[in-house]
């Protein structure tokens, strides 16, 4: 991995996207490097395919958003189709594990891609509000730019608030995180 | 008629831009009479800006020794309302037509009144646009020829005449002052526009007279038939009174012609 | 005594709507009159939030009309005010500014482009650049900043303040969806400490002294019988604007000195341009980039020199010749062939203007 990193997120609204987006590119930011995170915010956006778009670099960052990804993570059915556009041969697509078929048929076998089993973790093991907290794992984990510590400080700040009321969310959160990490660890480097 | 009766200029008024501009017979000078004495009479020359609109009212725009600026049709109320927010210290007047009121300016005024905007509006209507060469307003009456109405103003497809002050009395939160004079009736009219000037003093609410004026001009009328279509034709419609008054909020019943002639 | 806003400099990440509101705040704004619209709301929203905590204030309004008109109002006042608007809103606040251009009214709108014509895309374009020059029935006597960075939102917003305060004429910072939207670092500042003076704000109505009597009444008038007499002021107003002109013009020049193919672009299609001139420049194509930071008035002079030994010359922006045609007006007589990459309403990448630079 270089010191630039594009990553294009695409989810269903309520699978958290913006959230992730938002936590990797301010932890990006307070590790000392360039970030730039920009919301796909048309009028789709309520009961659309939410998409995201984040760039982290040691330079200046030049347009808000990209014709190809390094990293591509679809959510839900019609998030691989939405964000095909953003896959390039070297691109790697990292999707939840029940999308499977799905990108087979678009991708075949060759475009580098992980597969995990988020969604299911989260219902069975977790809460499925911290799908997205699993999925932020598995990405810094792949991407291997960010130190631990800046990511959960990242994730302080965003969901602070609510861990104050409810600390026994900052324990899921952090536990979802962790398996994120894992599960990330058998992955592709990018 | 009342004016003749009281040769004297208020003290406001702009000696050095009198004679006015306005035609012979038009009800403007009246009504800036009407206000002009209430603005001596409550000592706000200090402290109050003028604003005028579109239209025979834009001629005011050096009437008064006051601070003045005229607008564009029908946003004289924004702009003074924008200044008072700032400058809430100040005494802010929206003079304007029935058209700059009711038609190009209505989203103005409806949202004014729902906020309540601590200003004082007053509409002079004379049915008609009368700068632009006497075009069909809200204000015309069923009938009456204009020149977009030649045949008469028919009301299947252009609407009845808009009752403005009862508009603006239905939507006003408490606190409102509304109420409709007329040039036929000086004392009362002076007496109108002090009491929507107090009612800004004292910071109680949004303050709407409107007055039935005259346009012998775009009327095509002399002396005698300009009073008698202000007296008789436009008062069938527009009844003269006060319409809300703040203190108790008793709401005035007024005989409510117009609805039915 | 309220504490400023923002004490020495502080490092930020945060959507470009925020660091609007923040960069108000700073001037020492004292009043926003405001009407929701996509992709500007989020100002609103940051300013109702702080401004009560440092005693500012906010109206909002029925509709964009009154939003520029009570602006006015607010200048007319003597205060340092605001609006922000975008889009089918920006169409409606021209009347107002018309008004602001002809009477010397130093407004200031933050104007967040989206995607048009009408309704079109909340999301971005750099199409409301003819509308925001001369979008009234006038010449189009206004001062037009082009920021391209949170930074420049920052410095520009506080600038746009001083400008119209300076010089009177209505004064816009031409951003967009995309600045609006994004999250990026930002260096906010208090204007003082940076030793910046804010231009003084004063009234124009509601002066001190009784009017007629210890002084002459501000009869501010919009509406001229004769010919001779609108023409002779709008003579001054051109004639003003001409001799500030020098004055306000700013631009931005990247590797220009040897540049062949001179790329002109705008906001923040510059930063895609600006990383297109690095990419050619290692292909070996000596590029270079002409940014102008003021579109009105535009640096004519400045792009003329620099465009002196160009072979070639590209514009590059997400409207279909709104800048191209301010260019070649700028450069009329030069024998210079222009290409334009012109994609409306659309984002440009850098890749996308290495391509088509290459394909010429």
């Amino acid at each position: 991995m270089g010191v630039s990193l594009k990553i294009a997120l695409a989810g269903e609204g309520g699978q958290g996207v913006q959230s992730v987006a938002e936590i990797i590119s301010e932890a990006a930011y307070t590790a000392g490097y360039q970030a730039l995170y920009i919301p796909n915010f048309g009028v789709e956006q309520r009961g659309g395919v939410s998409l995201a778009f984040v760039q982290i670099s040691r330079e200046q960052i030049g347009a808000p958003k990209f014709m190809l990804a390094d990293v591509v993570v679809a959510l839900s059915h019609r998030a691989v189709d939405r964000s095909r556009q953003y896959v390039g041969p070297e691109t790697l697509l990292i999707y939840d594990e029940s999308l499977r078929d799905e990108v087979r048929s678009l991708y075949g076998t060759e475009q580098k891609q992980l597969a995990i089993p988020a969604l299911v973790v989260a219902q069975q093991e977790m809460h499925p509000r911290v799908f997205n907290v699993i999925i932020l794992g598995v990405l810094m984990q792949v991407a291997d730019l960010l130190e631990r510590s800046h990511v959960e400080r990242a994730l302080e700040r965003r969901l602070g608030h609510k861990f104050a009321q409810d600390p026994s969310l900052r324990e899921l959160n952090y536990r979802a995180l962790e398996r994120g990490y894992q599960m990330g660890k058998g992955g592709v480097a990018v | 008629m009342a004016i003749e009766a009281q040769p004297q200029m208020p003290r406001v008024w702009r000696a050095e831009t009198k004679p006015h501009k306005f035609c012979p017979g038009c009800g403007h000078g009246i009504i800036l009479k009407a206000l002009g004495e209430a603005i001596d009479a409550l000592n706000i020359q200090q402290r109050a800006v003028f604003g005028c609109d579109i239209g025979c009212s834009l001629l005011a725009w050096d009437f008064f020794n006051l601070d003045t600026i005229q607008t564009h049709h029908g946003r004289t109320t924004p702009v003074l309302v924008g200044l008072k927010r700032a400058r809430p210290e100040l005494l802010a007047i929206c003079y304007m037509g029935d058209g700059g009121a009711y038609a190009i300016g209505a989203q103005h005024l409806v949202s004014s009144v729902s906020r309540n905007d601590p200003v004082t509006i007053i509409v002079a209507n004379n049915t008609q646009y009368a700068m632009t060469g006497g075009q069909m307003a809200p204000t015309t009456l069923p009938g009456q020829k204009t020149e977009t109405s030649p045949y008469g103003r028919d009301v299947e497809l252009t609407g009845r005449p808009m009752l403005g002050p009862e508009l603006v009395a239905t939507i006003a939160p408490s606190g409102a002052y509304v109420a409709r004079g007329t040039v036929a009736n000086v004392v009362q009219l002076k007496n109108f526009i002090q009491k929507g000037l107090s009612n800004q003093l004292k910071g109680r609410g949004i303050s709407f007279i409107e007055v039935l004026s005259a346009c012998p001009t775009n009327w095509h009328t002399n002396a005698a038939e300009t009073w008698h279509f202000i007296e008789k034709e436009m008062s069938k419609f527009f009844p003269v009174g006060e319409l809300r008054t703040p203190d108790g909020e008793q709401r005035q019943e007024v005989e409510h012609r117009g609805r039915q002639p | 005594m309220v504490t400023k806003p923002i004490k020495g400099e502080q490092r930020s990440f945060m959507t470009g709507n925020e660091v609007i509101a923040w960069a108000a705040l700073a001037a020492g704004c004292e009043f926003m009159y405001g009407y929701p619209i996509t992709p500007q709301n989020e100002i609103m929203h940051y300013w109702t939030r702080l401004a009560p905590k440092y005693e500012r204030g906010f109206l909002q309004t029925e509709d964009e009309i009154s939003a520029g008109f009570t602006t006015i109002g607010g200048v007319l006042a003597g205060k340092r005010v605001f609006t922000a608007t975008a889009g089918p809103g920006n169409v409606l606040m021209q009347e107002a500014m018309a008004m602001a251009e002809m009477m010397r009214l130093p407004t200031v709108v933050v104007v967040t482009q989206r995607g048009g014509p009408s309704t079109a895309t909340v999301i971005y374009s750099q199409q409301e650049l003819n509308l925001t020059s001369f979008g009234g029935n006038g010449e189009g006597l206004r001062i037009v900043y082009s920021p391209a960075s949170h930074d420049d939102l920052f410095s520009y917003t506080i600038k746009a303040f001083n400008s119209a305060w300076k010089y009177r004429f209505p004064t816009f910072v031409l951003g967009d969806g995309y600045q609006s939207k994004m999250r990026a670092p930002v260096t906010l500042y208090d204007p003082e400490e940076r030793g910046l003076t804010m231009e003084p704000c004063y009234p124009m109505v509601g002066l001190p002294g009784l009017p007629g009597e210890e002084r002459e009444p501000a009869h501010l008038r919009n509406t001229y019988n004769l010919e001779e007499e609108l023409f002779a002021i709008l003579s001054d107003s051109i004639k003003d604007y001409e001799s500030m002109t020098p004055e306000v013009v700013e631009w931005e020049a990247t590797a220009i000195d040897d540049a062949e193919l001179l790329i002109i672009a705008h906001g923040i299609v510059s930063r895609a341009a600006r990383a297109a001139v690095q990419v050619l420049r290692e292909e070996g194509l000596k590029a270079g980039l002409f940014r102008p930071i003021t579109l009105r008035p535009f640096p004519v002079a400045e792009l003329r020199r620099l465009t002196g030994q160009a072979r070639r010359l590209i514009v590059v922006e997400s409207a279909y010749g709104q800048l191209e045609k301010m260019v070649k007006t700028a450069l009329y007589g030069l024998k210079i062939p222009l290409r334009s990459y012109l994609r409306p309403g659309m984002g440009i990448t850098p890749e996308e203007i290495v391509q088509f630079a290459k394909e010429l």
